[in-house]
C-alpha cells in the first residue's frame, strides 16, 4: 500500500479534532486532504481506513463486483454511486462480511477482513445499515438502541441469570441510548414498538442504533431512500455530524444533490467495476460516468444504414428458420445456450 | 347436573395432572424456540422421547441410579439439539423445521424397531424405572386421596406436585433470561437476524443456546410423562404432541412466560371436559345415539378444540396473555 509511507497531517488533525471544542465551523479535513489527489480510479489516499484489493464476487456467470483497488479516506464521507445493478450493495455486503468474495482481500486499519463473519466485522468497528430498513419491529425503540451496545456482560447466557452483574452496565447503556435518541428526536418514542415508527423514523433509529456501538466506520446503504424531504435534511445533518466526530462514512445514494452536498469523495460503480472516483464536482464531467448512467451507444437514433443492417439480419434469420429442420434446431440450441 | 359437576371434576384433574405438566413443559421449550427466538422446531417430541427414554433405559436396562438416568436424559437432549442445530442454524428457518420433523418421526420409528428392542424394548417399551422417584413421596403412594372431587393415587399426586414445581422453576428461569440482555438478543434474532449480526452479535451461537435450552426443557417434559405413566413406549411420543404443544403455546400467548402454562391447563381441561361431558350427554340420551355415538367422542373432542382455536385466532390472535399491539404489527 503506497499510502502507508506518506502519512500526512490528516491523521493527526482528525485525532485532535475529537478533543477540540464543539461549535466551531466544520473543517472537512478529509476534503482538504483529498484536494490534491488525482481523479483516477484506484488512486492512493493519504490516510486510508479501508483498502480493497482485487475483490471479485460472481453469481453464476454474472460478475457482480470486480474492484481492482479502492481506498477510502479516514474521517471523510465517501459517496458510492452508480446505476441500478452496479454492485454497490454487493460491495457493502462483502465489506461487512455478509457475503464472501471469490477472490481478493480487503483491510480495515491494516487488519485483513477476509473471511470474517459479519458480527466480527461489526466488533472491529465497522457497522452498517440496510437498504431495506431493519428496525426490530416487536422490540421497543429503547430495546433496539440497547442492542447496539457492545461488550455487554448480560449477553452471556450464565451471567444473564445474575442481574447484579449487568445492571450497572445496562444503566449506563440506557443513558447513552437516551442521549442518542434525543439527538435523533426519537426520545418521546422510546417505549413504542419500533414497528409503529414511520419509514423515516426507522431510518433514524437504525442510524442511531448503529452509533450505539461507537463505530469507526459507518456504512449507510441508501439512508435517504423513501424519506420525506424535511427528514432528509435532518438525516443529512446527522451524517455530517458523524464526520465531525471523526468517523469514516461510506454511503450509497441515488440522489445526486445529496451526494454533492455532503461527500468529500465520490466513487462511481457500474457493472461491478469502479469506473471513476474524485471529488463530487469532478463526477458530473466524467465521460465514463455519463456513459454509465445514460448509455454510451443507445442514446443516438439508428442511422439508415444501421436500420437496413438490422432488417437484413432479421430477414436472414427468418429465411433460415423456414428451411431445413435440423439446421434450425441447431441454431435454436446455440442461441439458447448463449442467452443463458 | 351431577354429571356436569363430575365432568368438571374429571376435567380439573386432567388439567392439573402430569399430562398437563408434560404439555406445559413441551410448550415452554417451544416458547424459547419459537416465541422468543423464532426457531421453527416441529420435532419437540423427539427431545421429550430422548428425555423419557434416558431415564427408562438407564434404570431398567443398565441398572443405573434414577438421578443418573435424569442426567443421561438431559445429556441426550443436548446432543440432539447440537446435532440438529449444527447443520441447520446457519440456514433459513425452514431447514430447521424440516430437520426436526423428520428427526422426530425417524427417532420414534428407530426406537420402536425390532433391532432396537434390546435397548428400548421395541413396541412394548420399558417399565419399572420410577420406583426410586415415587418412593421419595412424603405420603403413602399406595393409597388414594380425594382432591377437588376426584380420586388421585398418591403416586399421581407426587408426580404432579413435583412436575408443577419444575414448571414453576423453569418459568422463573425463562423470566430471568428473557428480561436480561441475553433475552433481548434472542427477541431481536426473531425479528431480523441480519440486523443483529450487523450489531456484532454471534447469531449462530445464540440460536444454538436457545435450541439447547428449549430442547432440554422439552426433555424434562418427557421425563415427567414417563414417570407419570410408569412406562416408556416409543408410540407415546407421536409427533402430533408437538403440534398440540404449539396449540398450547398459541392459546396461552407466545413469548409470554406464563402463556404455555395457562395454555396447557386450558387445553387439557377442554379436551377432558368435552370427552366426559359428551359421554354423559350421550348416556343420558340428550344427544341421540344416531347423531353421535360414545365411540366417536374421542375424535369429536379434538374437532371442538380445533374450533375453539379457530375462534381464538379470529377474536384474540395474541392468545390469552399476548399483547395485541405486538400481533397487529405483523399486519402492517
Amino acid at each position: 500500500m503506497p499510502a502507508e509511507n506518506t502519512p500526512t497531517g490528516a491523521t493527526a488533525a482528525s485525532l485532535h479534532k475529537g478533543a477540540a471544542p464543539a461549535g466551531r465551523a466544520p473543517q472537512r479535513l478529509a476534503q482538504a486532504a483529498l484536494r490534491d489527489i488525482p481523479w483516477e480510479v484506484g488512486v492512493a489516499k493519504p490516510d486510508p481506513a479501508i483498502v480493497v484489493e482485487n475483490v471479485t464476487r460472481t453469481f453464476g456467470g454474472l460478475t457482480a463486483v470486480s474492484v481492482d483497488h479502492l481506498e477510502v479516506q479516514r474521517g471523510g464521507i465517501t459517496g458510492l454511486i452508480g446505476p441500478n445493478g452496479a454492485g454497490k450493495t454487493t460491495l457493502f455486503n462483502l465489506l461487512t462480511g455478509f457475503d464472501q468474495p471469490n477472490t481478493g482481500t480487503w483491510a480495515f486499519d491494516g487488519k485483513s477482513l477476509g473471511k470474517l463473519a459479519p458480527h466480527r466485522v461489526a466488533r472491529l468497528g465497522v457497522v452498517r445499515t440496510f437498504q431495506l430498513t431493519k428496525a426490530l419491529s416487536r422490540l421497543t425503540v429503547l430495546e433496539n438502541m440497547l442492542l447496539g451496545a457492545q461488550g455487554q456482560r448480560g449477553e452471556s447466557f450464565l451471567r444473564a441469570l445474575v442481574p447484579g452483574i449487568w445492571r450497572s452496565q445496562e444503566k449506563a447503556n440506557t443513558a447513552k441510548a437516551m442521549d442518542l435518541l434525543r439527538r435523533f428526536k426519537l426520545d418521546a418514542k422510546k417505549d413504542e414498538f419500533a414497528g409503529t415508527l414511520s419509514g423515516g423514523q426507522r431510518k433514524l433509529l437504525e442510524m442511531a442504533r448503529a452509533l450505539m456501538s461507537d463505530p469507526k466506520v459507518v456504512m449507510l446503504d441508501e439512508p435517504m431512500a423513501g424519506v420525506n424531504p424535511a427528514l432528509t435534511q435532518s438525516l443529512l445533518g446527522h451524517v455530517k455530524d458523524l464526520r465531525e466526530e471523526g468517523m469514516t462514512v461510506i454511503f450509497v445514494e441515488h440522489d445526486m444533490d445529496v451526494v454533492r452536498d455532503i461527500s468529500d469523495w465520490v466513487v462511481v460503480m457500474a457493472a461491478g467495476r469502479v469506473i471513476a472516483e474524485g471529488p463530487p464536482e469532478s463526477i458530473s464531467q466524467n465521460q465514463a460516468v455519463v456513459d454509465a448512467y445514460l448509455g454510451a451507444h443507445h442514446d443516438a437514433p439508428l442511422t439508415v444504414e444501421e436500420e437496413d443492417r438490422v432488417l437484413a439480419q432479421a430477414e436472414a434469420a427468418i429465411a433460415q428458420e423456414e428451411h431445413g429442420g435440423g439446421e434450425v434446431l441447431g441454431t435454436d440450441g446455440t442461441t439458447g445456450r448463449t442467452e443463458r | 347436573m351431577g354429571d356436569l359437576l363430575n365432568a368438571f371434576a374429571v376435567a380439573g384433574k386432567s388439567a392439573l395432572g402430569f399430562q398437563a405438566v408434560f404439555f406445559a413443559l413441551l410448550a415452554i421449550g417451544l416458547n424459547v424456540h419459537f416465541g422468543y427466538t423464532g426457531l421453527l422446531n416441529f420435532g419437540q417430541i423427539a427431545f421429550a422421547m430422548l428425555g423419557g427414554f434416558g431415564i427408562a433405559i438407564s434404570v431398567s436396562q443398565w441398572g443405573l441410579n434414577f438421578w443418573v438416568g435424569v442426567l443421561v436424559g438431559i445429556v441426550a437432549t443436548v446432543v440432539l439439539a447440537l446435532l440438529l442445530g449444527l447443520p441447520t442454524l446457519r440456514l433459513r428457518a425452514d431447514y430447521l423445521a424440516i430437520a426436526t420433523i423428520a428427526t422426530a418421526e425417524g427417532l420414534r420409528l428407530l426406537f420402536r424397531s425390532v433391532s432396537a428392542s434390546e435397548v428400548t424394548g421395541g413396541t412394548r417399551g420399558l417399565s419399572a424405572f420410577n420406583g426410586d422417584f415415587v418412593s421419595l413421596a412424603p405420603w403413602d403412594t399406595g393409597q388414594r386421596y380425594s382432591v377437588l372431587g376426584t380420586r388421585w393415587s398418591g403416586g399421581e399426586l407426587w408426580v404432579a406436585l413435583v412436575g408443577w414445581l419444575l414448571v414453576a422453576l423453569l418459568c422463573l428461569l425463562v423470566w430471568l433470561l428473557m428480561r436480561s440482555p441475553w433475552g433481548r438478543v434472542l427477541k431481536a434474532i426473531r425479528e431480523d437476524e441480519d440486523a443483529v449480526r450487523a450489531l456484532g452479535k454471534n447469531v449462530y451461537l445464540y440460536k444454538m443456546q436457545s435450541l439447547v435450552l428449549g430442547g432440554v426443557i422439552g426433555g424434562l417434559g418427557g421425563m415427567v410423562y414417563v414417570i407419570g405413566t410408569g412406562a416408556a413406549n416409543p408410540d407415546q411420543f407421536q409427533n402430533a404432541n408437538t403440534f398440540l404443544a404449539y396449540a398450547v403455546l398459541i392459546l396461552g400467548g407466545a413469548a409470554r412466560v406464563l402463556g404455555p402454562v395457562v395454555g396447557a391447563i386450558i387445553l387439557l381441561f377442554v379436551i377432558q371436559f368435552a370427552d366426559t361431558g359428551l359421554r354423559a350427554l350421550i348416556n343420558n340420551g340428550v344427544i341421540p345415539e344416531g347423531l353421535l355415538s360414545a365411540t366417536d367422542v374421542a375424535q369429536i373432542r379434538f374437532v371442538l378444540v380445533g374450533l375453539g382455536l379457530m375462534l381464538l385466532l379470529v377474536f384474540r390472535p395474541q392468545g390469552i396473555f399476548g399483547d395485541r399491539r405486538e400481533v397487529m404489527l405483523d399486519a402492517r
